[in-house]
């Protein structure tokens, strides 16, 4: 039920989240409420915003209050004044805020955070579909959507109140002006044009902190992707030696071992392309994350090709993130680079850690492709 | 005479008027009151609104909405009445409380409406504070329209920094028209002279003293008048009749103060109208209207409101035991000289002398008095000791929060400290013209507490936003008197 106050709220979590009225953020201070969840207590935060006013400082005051107790108990212990017994603090206190954000905030702030362009979609319309659905009643309409039920109640309740009615002989004769029809109204859906394709090195070679980064990044450009689109496909391989699709679960646990071969990865992403996806109608994404330990350079050859080929035409981006592996070379992404020097369609990232996340994402999507 | 129709269930109106009759047998009188069945999504809408179905757009309200709604989903508290101080009054009811829960609730607003009816610091508020409420929010939404947003908003929280100042006795002051203003050209007043007789004239008034005379007069004549004439608690009229505002601003300004007035008696009135309110649903319940079957719950549930955590004070639990000691004490006839002067513990103790002028004693203490007033006259040291009170502070050595006393003279200062103007600063406007330049300068009555110094520069801020000259605030800093100046763009402190 939406509330008249709905938008005071709105704008109250817009301030505490320092996107509007900045200067009013100096005032927040971030309560915090101590409530309960099942059996386990949760700290509930309750950012406060106070309005200065003229009143009296803090210290010592303390209050009336009611009680059993002696002189000298403790209500409530606390930190001794800084001033006092420590050092002055010189730097300003830190406040934690705590926001709850739903996943669609959470992109948007990521968007301004990382100053992310809005993607242009494919120069083509949307496409779009239109889906009727039947949402009341309405009084006139095809006899063929007539509401048999509505109808009869509708002639039941005129003969009722003008005395027709006889509980005796219950006979109810619906007139033309109590025929109900079903009405509907037209919803455009959006079909969802764009597709993601998450391709991920499960050799040997990667350990679980690789696939931790690996995961982490997918996560946020997932979650950006989707504010961009209205639906949006994704699809997920993994490679060893060989290349095979799998679902979203598997494809951030599987663990394998075994060679690397990045050709065979990039035969079933050009193939998933050809078949699934026409490139005139899609737009599309193709994520790839490996630790660039390729099985032998004739392997990356092959890629090469594949990708020239196949693969780079039909896309909006390709975007190739590599994790620091302390097994692997890391030849790969030279080799990348080197070959397509100067080629837009092609993005390359080396993620060290997880602080370096967030520049491959923008490395990736700050070009609005 | 009901010119608004009741929306409540038939059942529930019935209760309604069963407990209405039997508070009107107690002698409570009061205004129609409507109730309002409400969701919980609604009533804490309603409660982040004080109580009100609408209100202008602001973001202090999502904020206070935010924190009910957190505490309901949480399960911290919920909101068990609320009513509107306007006539008819309104009042709320929550949608799947028991019907225990609603009785109690009903007979609580009675005696709410009661205390508003007939207490003397509501007297002067606005009784269609509901209509004046939805005006503002329209009169907002238009400026809103009209300016944006952002700007209307940022005078209205400029605004809020000044809510506090003003004066709530003031609605009680009667001025006899306005001063009369002095004649441009006012004949010089004739010059004082020594009585003397004719011939003495020369030699009682010389020509000299008539010269020094002359030179008095003519100073203070020239001497600058202040505005203020005298120190002006009211700063928020004296900004809306002196500041240059625009009209949106001063309809704001204006806005802001009159919604202040109206909740000020609320504020005063605190312990005295919930303990009134508390002492009424209680007696109500058990002597009229409980069924056996609900005795256990609705005793379970006044436990509730009555409870009082260690170290906390309950404003519903203090009121109530108060007033029954005072009636206790009427209908005892603990009371008078004979009963101050007594010494004697036993005799005290079992001190009755069968008057039964308590329930009128209550009354009267429900017509005349506020929080302070209460506290004041009937706060008495063996209410102190029987109701185990104390007083606590931060000890600033452990930082500890603790009890730092029992003793009844102390207690008492610092409760009616706290309860003088809402344990709020006293705050004049001192002279508008200030250095004659123009600029503002308030004066805090420093009563033994600072003024929070790093929030008093930000409402100097606001205030200069409002004066739109430099702004002054005198006050006590570390018993040292200083003047806190913001000219605009900085701040400054100098020893005044």
């Amino acid at each position: 039920m939406a509330l008249r106050i709905d938008p005071d709220h709105r704008r109250f979590r817009d301030i505490v989240r320092g996107k509007i009225r900045q200067n009013l953020r100096q005032y927040i201070s971030s309560g915090e409420l101590i409530g309960k969840k099942g059996d386990k207590t949760v700290s509930i935060p309750m950012p406060q915003i106070d309005v200065p006013r003229f009143h009296f400082g803090n210290q010592g005051q303390g209050g009336v209050a009611q009680g059993p107790g002696q002189v000298g108990d403790v209500l409530a212990p606390g930190e001794p004044d800084e001033n006092g017994a420590g050092k002055a603090g010189s730097q300003p206190g830190e406040h934690a805020l705590e926001v709850e954000l739903s996943l669609e905030e959470l992109a948007e702030i990521l968007g301004q955070e990382l100053e992310l362009p809005r993607i242009e979609p494919k120069g083509k319309q949307r496409l779009i579909t239109q889906k009727d659905r039947y949402v009341g009643i309405r009084r006139a309409g095809p006899e063929s959507l007539r509401h048999f039920k509505r109808t009869f109640r509708q002639a039941l309740r005129r003969q009722i109140m003008m005395g027709q009615y006889d509980p005796k002989r219950p006979l109810v004769v619906p007139v033309r002006e109590d025929r109900r029809y079903r009405s509907w109204r037209t919803v455009p859906m959006r079909q969802s044009n764009a597709l993601m394709i998450f391709i991920m090195d499960v050799s040997g070679s990667m350990g679980d902190e690789q696939k931790e980064l690996v995961r982490i990044e997918s996560f946020w450009i997932d979650t950006w992707l989707r504010t961009q689109y209205d639906g949006l496909e994704s699809r997920y391989i993994v490679h060893d030696a060989t290349a095979r699709e799998v679902d979203r679960d598997t494809f951030f646990r599987t663990r394998e071992s075994g060679g690397t071969m990045i050709s065979s990865a990039y035969r079933l992403c050009a193939k998933m392309i050809a078949e699934d996806f026409p490139a005139s109608e899609w737009n599309i994404y193709p994520f790839q994350f490996s630790d660039g330990d390729n099985w032998s350079s004739d392997d990356t050859l092959a890629c090469m090709e594949i990708l020239k080929r196949d693969i780079l035409p039909a896309v909006n981006l390709f975007c190739y993130g590599q994790v620091e592996s302390p097994y692997g070379t890391g030849q790969f992404i030279k080799d990348l680079d080197d070959v397509f020097r100067g080629e837009e369609l092609l993005v390359t990232s080396e993620i060290k850690n997880k602080d370096a996340i967030a520049d491959s994402i923008r490395t990736f999507l700050g070009k609005g492709k | 005479m009901q010119h608004w129709k009741s929306r409540l269930p038939a059942y529930l109106l019935d209760i309604q008027r069963e407990i209405e009759d039997h508070a009107r047998g107690y002698g409570l009188d009061f205004w129609d009151v409507s109730f309002e069945i409400l969701d919980y999504k609604r009533m804490q809408e309603v409660a982040a609104y004080g109580g009100f179905p609408a209100r202008y757009p602001h973001w202090r309200f999502g904020m206070d909405f935010d924190r009910l709604s957190k505490s309901h989903v949480y399960g911290l508290s919920q909101i068990y009445e609320m009513v509107i101080n306007n006539n008819p009054a309104y009042a709320y009811l929550l949608e799947g409380n028991s019907l225990v829960d609603q009785k109690m609730v009903i007979a609580h607003v009675l005696g709410h409406v009661d205390f508003f009816k007939n207490n003397y610091f509501f007297s002067r508020s606005n009784r269609h504070m509901i209509d004046e409420m939805a005006n503002h929010a329209t009169r907002v939404r238009r400026h809103i329209e009209r300016l944006g947003l952002e700007k209307v908003e940022t005078f209205i929280d400029s605004c809020l920094c000044l809510e506090n100042l003003i004066d709530p006795m003031s609605p009680f002051i009667v001025r006899h028209g306005a001063e009369p203003p002095a004649p441009e050209e006012a004949p010089p007043p004739e010059l004082p002279r020594l009585r003397a007789k004719g011939y003495m004239e020369h030699f009682i008034n010389p020509p000299e003293f008539l010269e020094k005379q002359r030179h008095r007069l003519d100073a203070e004549r020239d001497k600058p008048r202040k505005t203020p004439r005298a120190p002006e608690r009211d700063v928020l009229q004296f900004l809306l009749d002196h500041a240059p505002l625009e009209l949106w601003e001063r309809d704001l300004l204006s806005t802001v103060r009159e919604e202040a007035y109206y909740f000020a008696p609320q504020r005063q009135t605190k312990v005295l109208n919930e303990g009134w309110a508390a002492y009424w649903h209680s007696k109500l319940l058990t002597e009229k209207v409980l069924k056996p079957s609900e005795v256990v719950d609705y005793a379970d549930h006044n436990a509730g409101v009555l409870a009082t955590a260690p170290g906390q004070f309950n404003p519903y639990k203090v009121g109530l035991t108060l007033l029954r000691h005072i009636e206790e004490r009427w209908n005892k006839g603990r009371f008078g000289k004979e009963w101050n002067e007594c010494d004697d513990y036993d005799a005290r103790r079992t001190w009755d002398k069968h008057l039964g002028l308590g329930r009128q004693k209550i009354f009267e203490v429900r017509r005349l008095c506020d929080d302070v007033t209460l506290l004041d006259e009937y706060f008495t040291a063996e209410f102190c000791a029987e109701n185990q009170f104390f007083s606590f502070s931060r000890d600033e050595r452990s930082g500890n929060t603790q009890i730092d006393s029992r003793e009844f003279r102390k207690i008492k200062d610092k409760l009616l400290f706290q309860l003088t103007n809402f344990g709020e600063p006293f705050i004049y406007v001192e002279d508008a013209n200030h250095g004659n330049r123009g600029e503002l300068l308030l004066t805090h009555r420093h009563e033994g507490v600072d003024l929070h110094q790093d929030h008093a520069r930000a409402t100097l801020e606001a205030l200069a936003r409002i004066w739109h000259r430099p702004v002054n605030l005198r006050t006590l800093i570390h018993d040292k008197p200083r003047v806190l100046r913001y000219d605009g763009s900085a701040h400054s402190d100098e020893p005044g």
